[in-house]
């Protein structure tokens, strides 16, 4: 992903002339936001809907603590993300149903979005709620699409109520009275696909809502749509009053910023998303992977989410104090190994580093195995040896080196690497440097 | 209306919106960098990509501070001036008969709905037409693109829903070989173009019409809908080195979408756009016009 590379290096960069710490400066927000407001940009986020959301952002940050385990860059795409999230959720995957059944579910959108392929997906849904619902065919003007709607219907094993090319509104009022006089307790209406500003067919949708009591309407939107979304997502809000969106075809590689419009503008929940062609494709929303989505950024986020889960803050700050007094010991080494495991291994940390690729650093280059033999050693030895090492004598390494399945000369290069490790430290020891795994 | 006249009218709703905002920008601001950040932000919020903005921002800027131009109409003149080289830089290709075209591109764009208009553009111009049901894949498609031979008057060859794509184009230029078909057009399913095994079939497809058919001019166009954000040029790249593109077929241009990522597509990726469809109707098509285009855009 090269935008992630670029994003976060020249967040990197920004912050990597900074010295002071602690606190958010609103210098440093403003440069870091320059950055992700490019990014929204280029996920197709809707421009206006990029400046208030920075804006927003940017004076919630200014004087924010900079976490111990993160950087400054990495703090404000916390942020950012998390705002993102917020934004965008809760998570809300559930359709109203109406008191009095049949719930009836309306689906409406421009050409294209996937209307009638999302009735048959929402229809196995349905079923696995132990609902029965009924597929009511109101798309009369684009060719062939009721037989659509026949065909995907009979897969996901659903009925099709249908009366040809009559007018929709009616046929709508025909599929309700049907489903209550034979027992569906859900009707969802595939409607035509329509340009927002075609105001006959917009006062269509209008008609059909007002004359059959719906219970849902939900605006269905292709994910790949771009900087028009708000107008779109606007304009049947405000028609129709929409009670959801669903976001398809996100089995692409569209970065969905559509969706933070859409959620912007209308403030209604994303209630599902299509993830694929076939009928079972269908997600609850899920707002974190999405926030991740849309800031492409999505190893650099799970790397700040692992970084925070294996390394409590205190932890850090007992590391950083026994750093700075060198006392720090084999016990400490055997300590970060396991952080490392946590955070799923050496490798998998370095690929999610940004920069890892250009410093020639590819995953595989670092020996787990070698790693892990470390950690055998380390744990060979008794607590007194791992915190003063000084007294392993030849014996000592000789039961070490049986006892971990090693050779004498490795748990020799062990020690030697150690002493190395702590000499490194010691030059460190002024405090300006941040701790960081030795390696 | 004239043959341009409707891409024009298309437009008619983005000129409104960015024309105003120009004119706006001009009362608001002296021609300054506050003015040339504003000039980029209506620029992406056509869907132009953040790289071609700052690019042809960067361009007017330098020709009009060289120019010592100050003046409204000259920026505005400059800016189309700029954006239609930019289109200019991918050239339309000559379209030679025989023929085969090839319609790809993502789910929901319109390469059916294009077809059947194309179809009938093609009997408009005196040329005999057959069309592919190749889209064996999507419910009804096959049926979709019957109705649209029938309103346009032209031959259709189809298999089974489900059957090998492939086949059918082995079979559609077999018969368009036989009968001595000026325009041969073939219809693919909707797919997204991260799905390498989608895209195999696809490459299948495009050596069947090489291999069979090596004597007719072979076109293969992509279908974008205007609505698309920036993932349009990862499609675009995608399809590109996947089958060699020769062009793109803008829809829904009567939307409220401005389509500006085809600045990206003829600039950076070299891929002209050659047909653009202005609406549902079955003579809602037009040869692309750069100059109109531009002219409706801002």
């Amino acid at each position: 992903m090269a935008l992630f590379e670029s994003l976060s290096e020249r967040l990197n960069h920004i912050f990597s002339k900074l010295t002071k710490r602690g606190q958010l400066t609103e210098l440093e927000i403003r440069s870091a936001m320059r950055e992700v407001r490019v990014a929204l940009l280029e996920a197709d986020v809707n421009l206006k809907v990029v400046k208030s959301f920075i804006a927003d952002v940017s004076e919630k940050a200014v004087g924010q603590q900079v976490l111990e385990s993160l950087n400054p860059a990495q703090q404000v795409i916390k942020i950012v993300n998390d705002e993102l999230i917020a934004l965008m959720g809760p998570s809300n995957a559930k359709l109203e149903v109406a008191s009095n059944p049949p719930t009836v579910i309306m689906m409406c959108g421009l050409q294209g979005a996937g209307k009638t392929t999302m009735c048959a997906k929402l229809a196995i849904q349905l079923k696995k709620q132990g609902k029965k619902p009924l597929l009511a065919a109101c798309d009369i003007y684009r060719p062939a699409a009721i037989d659509q709607l026949k065909v995907v219907g009979g897969k996901a094993g659903a009925e099709v109520f249908e009366r040809g090319t009559q007018d929709p509104v009616k046929t709508a009022k025909e599929a309700v009275a049907y489903a209550k006089k034979m027992g569906y307790d859900t009707v969802v209406i595939d409607t035509a696909g329509r340009l927002h500003i075609d105001e006959k067919l917009m006062q269509e949708l209008e008609n059909i809502a007002k004359e059959v009591a719906v219970t849902e309407i939900l605006l269905t939107v292709d994910a790949m749509t771009g900087q028009d979304a708000v107008n779109v997502a606007e304009t049947f809000n405000t028609r129709l009053n929409v009670t959801g969106v669903i976001l398809t075809k996100l089995d692409g590689d569209t970065r969905g910023g559509a969706c933070l419009s859409i959620k912007a503008v209308t403030g209604k929940p994303i209630k599902f998303v299509g993830t694929g062609e076939k009928l079972t494709d269908l997600e609850p929303f899920y707002p974190d992977r999405m926030a991740s989505r849309i800031l492409g950024m999505g190893d650099v986020l799970s790397l700040i989410e692992k970084a925070q889960q294996a390394v409590s803050e205190q932890q850090a700050k007992a590391l950083e104090k026994k750093m700075r007094e060198n006392s720090f010991t084999l016990s400490d080494y055997l300590a970060q190994f396991e952080t490392l495991k946590k955070m799923g291994g050496a490798n998998a940390v370095m690929s999610m580093l940004p920069g890892a690729g250009k410093l020639g650093i590819r995953e595989g280059d670092i020996d787990e195995k070698k790693l892990e033999r470390i950690r055998a050693i380390i744990l060979s030895m008794t607590p007194k040896e791992r915190d003063n090492p000084q007294i392993i004598a030849s014996s000592r390494k000789r039961r070490i080196a049986l006892g971990s399945g090693t050779t004498v000369q490795d748990v020799n290069q062990l020690l030697k690497q150690f002493e190395q490790t702590k000499e490194l430290m010691k030059r460190m020891k002024s405090g300006k440097g941040r701790f960081r795994l030795p390696f | 209306m004239s043959i341009f006249g409707k891409i024009k009218e298309a437009l008619k709703k983005t000129k409104a919106n960015v024309s105003t905002k120009m004119r706006q920008l001009f009362l608001k601001n002296k021609i300054g960098d506050a003015f040339y950040e504003e000039l980029e932000e209506i620029l992406i919020s056509s869907d132009v990509s953040v790289k071609t903005a700052a690019a042809v921002v960067e361009e007017v800027k330098e020709e009009a501070i060289g120019n010592k131009i100050k003046d409204e109409g000259f920026v505005t003149d400059l800016l189309k001036d700029i954006l239609e080289e930019t289109l200019d830089e991918a050239p339309m290709p000559e379209i030679k008969y025989p023929c085969v075209m090839m319609f790809v591109g993502v789910n929901g764009v319109g390469k059916t709905t294009t077809i059947g208009k194309l179809a009938n553009y093609f009997v408009r111009e005196k040329k005999s037409v057959t069309v592919a049901a190749a889209d064996t894949f999507r419910a009804a498609a096959i049926d979709q693109l019957g109705i649209w031979a029938d309103r346009a008057k032209v031959r259709i060859v189809k298999h089974e829903e489900g059957s090998d794509p492939s086949a059918v184009v082995f079979d559609a230029v077999s018969s368009a070989k036989a009968r001595g078909t000026d325009v041969l057009l073939i219809d693919t399913a909707g797919r997204l173009h991260v799905k390498e095994n989608l895209m195999n079939e696809l490459r299948k497809m495009d050596r069947v019409v090489e291999r069979e058919y090596p004597e007719a001019a072979f076109y293969k166009f992509l279908v974008l809908d205007a609505t698309t954000g920036q993932n349009a040029y990862s499609q675009a790249r995608v399809f590109k080195d996947a089958v060699s593109l020769d062009g793109i077929v803008l829809t829904k241009l009567d939307g409220t979408a401005k389509g500006g990522i085809v600045f990206s597509l003829c600039g950076e990726l070299r891929i002209p756009v050659v047909y653009a469809g202005v609406g549902e109707k079955l003579e809602d098509i037009e040869l692309f016009d750069a100059e109109q285009f531009v002219e409706g855009f801002i």
